[in-house]
Parts: C-alpha cells; structure tokens; sequence
C-alpha cells in the first residue's frame, strides 16, 4: 500500500534571488527576494503563507528572523538544522504539516551573502573538542579523509574526481544562470591549488551568494496554479554521525539510508529516476551518493562518473544546473537542488533540459557527510 | 525513583580523559557489559547503551585509517597533517602524525601514541613505528 505522504502534497511555485554575487544584501534581504520570486511564480501572496520552513547559518531563531522580515505570521513553523540538507529535509516535515492541516501553504526557503560578504563560511557550529588540536580545515579536510580513503580502498582517482566537476562545467555552460562557464579541463582541476589532499581547489563548490524558495500545498489544490504542479512522492532521512571521526565508515554515507527510504516511500526505483540532483560540495559527494543511492555499486562510483557518463549526453543527467561545483554554493545548498529537480520536472529548461523527465532524485547533504537526505520528485504523469 | 536511578558520580568523561592525559596515561572508558571501548568519551557506552563503564589503558598502537595534508604558506605553519587513527582497540580518532613527512605517511601505517602535555589541554599525537 503507498504510503499516504506520498503525492500528498506538491510544489506550485519556486523562486531564486541574488545568485552569483548580491552587493549591499543581507542573508534576509535574498531570501525575500527569493521568496517573492515564488509567490509571483505560483500567482500567490505573502499573506497565503501559514507554514515556514527554514533553516540559517545566521539566525539563532531562524523561523523567527524571517517570518518578522518578510512580515507574516505562519501557524506553523519548523527550524530544524541539519546543515545544506534542510532544505531537503523539510519537505517532509511540510508534506506531514500540509496532510495535517497544520498548514495550507508552506514556504521553504534559504538566503546567504556568503560570497559578498568575505567568503567565510558563516558558522554558530560548536567546536569539535577532540578535533581542535590538530587544526582540521571545517568542512574541507573531513571530506579530503573520506575521499582519501575511498581511493585507498577502491582505487578511485584523482581524474575520476576530476571528471566530476568537468561535467558539472559541462551542464553550467548550458545553464545561462550558472556562476562558472568557462571552458573547464580534467587537466585544469588536477592542476589547481592542492587545498586538503587529495582535494584541490576545482574539486570544491564555488562560494556565491544566493537564495531560493519552495512554495508547497496540497495536491488537491496544486491544480488550481499557474504551473504544473511537481508531487513529492517520497523523502528519507537518515544520519549516523555529526564529527568525522564517528563516521563508521568513510567510503559508506547514511545515503544508502536516506535513498532507501525514499524509494520506499515512493513506490520507485533507481530505474524510474530521469534526472539526478546531489548535493555536490566537493567531487568526492559525487561520487560516493550516486554508489549508495543506488546508481552504481560501491566503490565503482569512480568510474561510473569518469569520461563524461553523468555530463550532457553521457548515460545519466546528474546535476543540470552546474550544481554546487558551478551553478551557485551559498554556504548552504540543498535549496538549489531542490529548485533544479522542480524546473527540470515542469520543463523549460532550454538547453540543458532533460526531455521527458517525469521522476527526479534530489539528494541533500548536511555536515560533514553526517546527515543525508533524500527526495523523490514527479509529475502528475507518476502519481 | 526511576526517574534518576541512573547515577554519575565524579568528575565528568572529559575530565577524566584529560586528567589521564595529564599523568602521561592514554585511557578510555570500556563498558563492562559488551566489553567495548569507546571515543569520544561518554557517560554511557554508545555500543550497547550500558553505563557500566570502567577506564582502562590502551596500548598506545593504532592504524592510519584516513589522512589529508593540509597545505599552509611556511609562515602560517607550513602543511600540516591531519589523519584518523584506528586504535588498537577499535575506537577511531583525529590527531596528527609527527616525524615523517606528510606526504610519506600512507594509510594502513602502524603508529605510537604520544601525548602532548604542554598546555592545559593535553591531546594525543602519534609517530610512525618502523618496520623491522
């Protein structure tokens, strides 16, 4: 029996602002724009709004900074932090908020000035006690042990990471919107500046600005809006650590979790998935969500993304925008993954449309690979 | 009474660890019911949930799991090693491998605690054990 989340609720308008660079514009001043980007897309306003859903590296209270900036009083409200995969994550808290009449229309929503405002990743993260003394770089040196490992055990290379943000490259330069569109070769990531080996400066996310926002209501209203409406058909959640050092295991990520309880929800499998959208804050995310979500077994993932196979053309679309590595990376990114899936889904998205795409994956990352959060998107076409 | 049946005494895990730290003794809390040690320390074994716990010396002796090299300018600090330790006993830790090259240092390696007891906060470092 499908599981009665399951294309309960769906998304009937998306909105981003200030991505790339935002001169003189506060995290909530490109949330608001963002989110009335959206209410214009869905032909809703402000006042609609009875449900928020947010999360902030900036405000301690994060419901409440927004809710008092953009001026609305919401009936619920749900903060809940678990780093770039929020955003993901409160689908589901939406979906269940919505199927309860705890609300009629959510708002989900992010902004960051991360890139104008000096580039530091904005933090009210407590210190790690026991990783202090040896001056790890937070988040980058976590991941350089996890990819480290992973060649060790599996063989993965350096160019195979390499290919992962190549073809990121390749999906930017059919994205208008992306922030990086140069010409990008294997060669020129695997000479850039070695930061944390073995990850290098083109194996990293940009640092932009930018914010977006997610308006959902209930499938029996979602037709009465302008655009097609895109039905969650299932979200999982999972985590297993926080600091590095309690990864059980660095080559396996709580994915394997998170995915499995989104197919499950949704009544699908890897096989049904048109478009793929991961959170992809440095080459090796890549890599080790497309193993444990499913798409390759582990420890093949090196492969499976080299020679262009998840590129424009190759044998599956991962991250159409550019994703993290290309398209826009404010600190927090799981927003942006989301919106892609939503447009990729409702078509009209020129060059870099995938024809046909009726189920997308959008898979958010939080942490240091701690908290994994999957989503299954689809057209009315699925439900 | 159920309600706080479950009594800690004595000074907290942290403390505990550190003050071992202190007295060149490198120990961690093994629970008595499952048998296990654990790091971080903790008030109650995350292996099994038993807050029999007991503080036991380690060997010292651990594998390099995982290692990155973090580059700095020589007048930052110059490059600075950053790898996760197996130990012995089964618990797993972030520290620093001393007197080899990074670069050298591969996973796998066999390492020797060393504790660094200059300041207030003692912490642990490990160095390379040859091969004979």
């Amino acid at each position: 029996m499908a599981h009665e989340l399951r294309g309960s609720s769906a998304i009937v308008g998306v909105g981003l602002a200030g991505c790339g660079e935002a001169i003189g514009r506060s995290p909530l001043d490109i949330l608001t724009e963002a989110t009335h980007n959206a209410l214009d897309d869905a032909g809703l306003k402000l006042s609609d709004i009875d449900g928020l859903f947010t999360g902030s590296s900036y405000h301690f209270m994060p419901t409440l900074s927004t809710a008092e900036y953009l001026g609305i009083k919401p009936k619920f409200s749900d903060g809940s932090m678990v780093g770039g995969s929020s955003f993901v994550a409160h689908t589901l808290n939406a979906a269940m908020a919505i199927k309860n009449g705890l609300c009629e229309v959510a708002l989900i929503c992010y902004g960051s000035n991360q890139r104008t405002a000096g580039g530091k990743l904005a933090t009210m993260s407590e210190q790690q006690t026991y990783e202090v003394p040896y001056k790890p770089r937070y988040p980058i040196s976590s991941y350089a042990l996890a990819a480290a490992r992973h060649m060790h055990q599996y063989g993965t290379t350096r160019e195979q990471m390499a290919d992962v943000a190549v073809a990121a490259r390749q999906w930017a330069q059919l994205n208008p919107e992306a922030f990086a569109r140069d010409d990008l070769s294997r060669s020129d990531v695997l000479n850039s500046r070695m930061i944390s080996d073995p990850i290098s400066l083109l194996d990293c996310c940009l640092v932009t600005d930018g914010g977006g926002a997610v308006i959902m209501v209930s499938s029996e209203r979602a037709k009465d809006f302008p655009n097609k409406p895109v039905y969650l058909l299932g979200t999982g959640t999972a985590h297993w650590h926080r600091q590095i050092t309690q990864m059980p295991d660095l080559t396996v990520t709580a994915a394997a979790d998170s995915g499995k309880r989104a197919f499950e929800m949704a009544g699908l499998t890897k096989n049904d998935v048109d478009v793929v959208e991961l959170y992809d804050a440095f080459t090796i995310n890549t890599i080790l969500f497309l193993e444990d979500l499913g798409f390759c077994a582990k420890g093949e993932g090196g492969a499976f993304v080299a020679n262009g196979n998840i590129a424009p053309g190759g044998s599956l679309p991962v991250n159409t925008n550019g994703g993290g590595l290309s398209c826009v990376h404010p600190g927090m990114y799981g927003i942006f993954i989301l919106i892609e899936a939503i447009r990729q889904l409702r078509g009209g998205c020129g060059d870099r449309q995938i024809n046909g795409a009726e189920v997308a994956l959008v898979h958010g990352n939080g942490g240091v690979l701690s908290s994994q959060v999957t989503t299954l998107l689809g057209t009315e076409g699925v439900l | 009474m159920a309600l706080t049946n479950k009594k800690f005494t004595g000074p907290g895990p942290d403390q505990v660890y550190k003050d071992h730290l202190k007295n060149n003794n490198f120990s961690l809390p093994k629970c008595l019911d499952c048998g296990e040690f654990h790091f971080f320390p903790r008030v109650v074994c995350p292996h099994c949930g038993g807050f029999n716990l007991t503080w036991e010396k380690l060997s010292g002796l651990g594998e390099v799991y995982s290692t990155t090299t973090i580059r700095r300018k020589a007048e930052r600090g110059g490059d600075n090693n950053v790898s996760l330790i197996t130990l012995a006993e089964g618990p797993r830790l972030m520290s620093r491998v001393e007197g080899v090259e990074a670069q050298a240092l591969s996973i796998g390696d066999t390492v020797q605690v060393l504790i660094n007891n200059d300041s207030d906060e003692p912490f642990v470092l490990f160095t390379p054990v040859s091969e004979v």
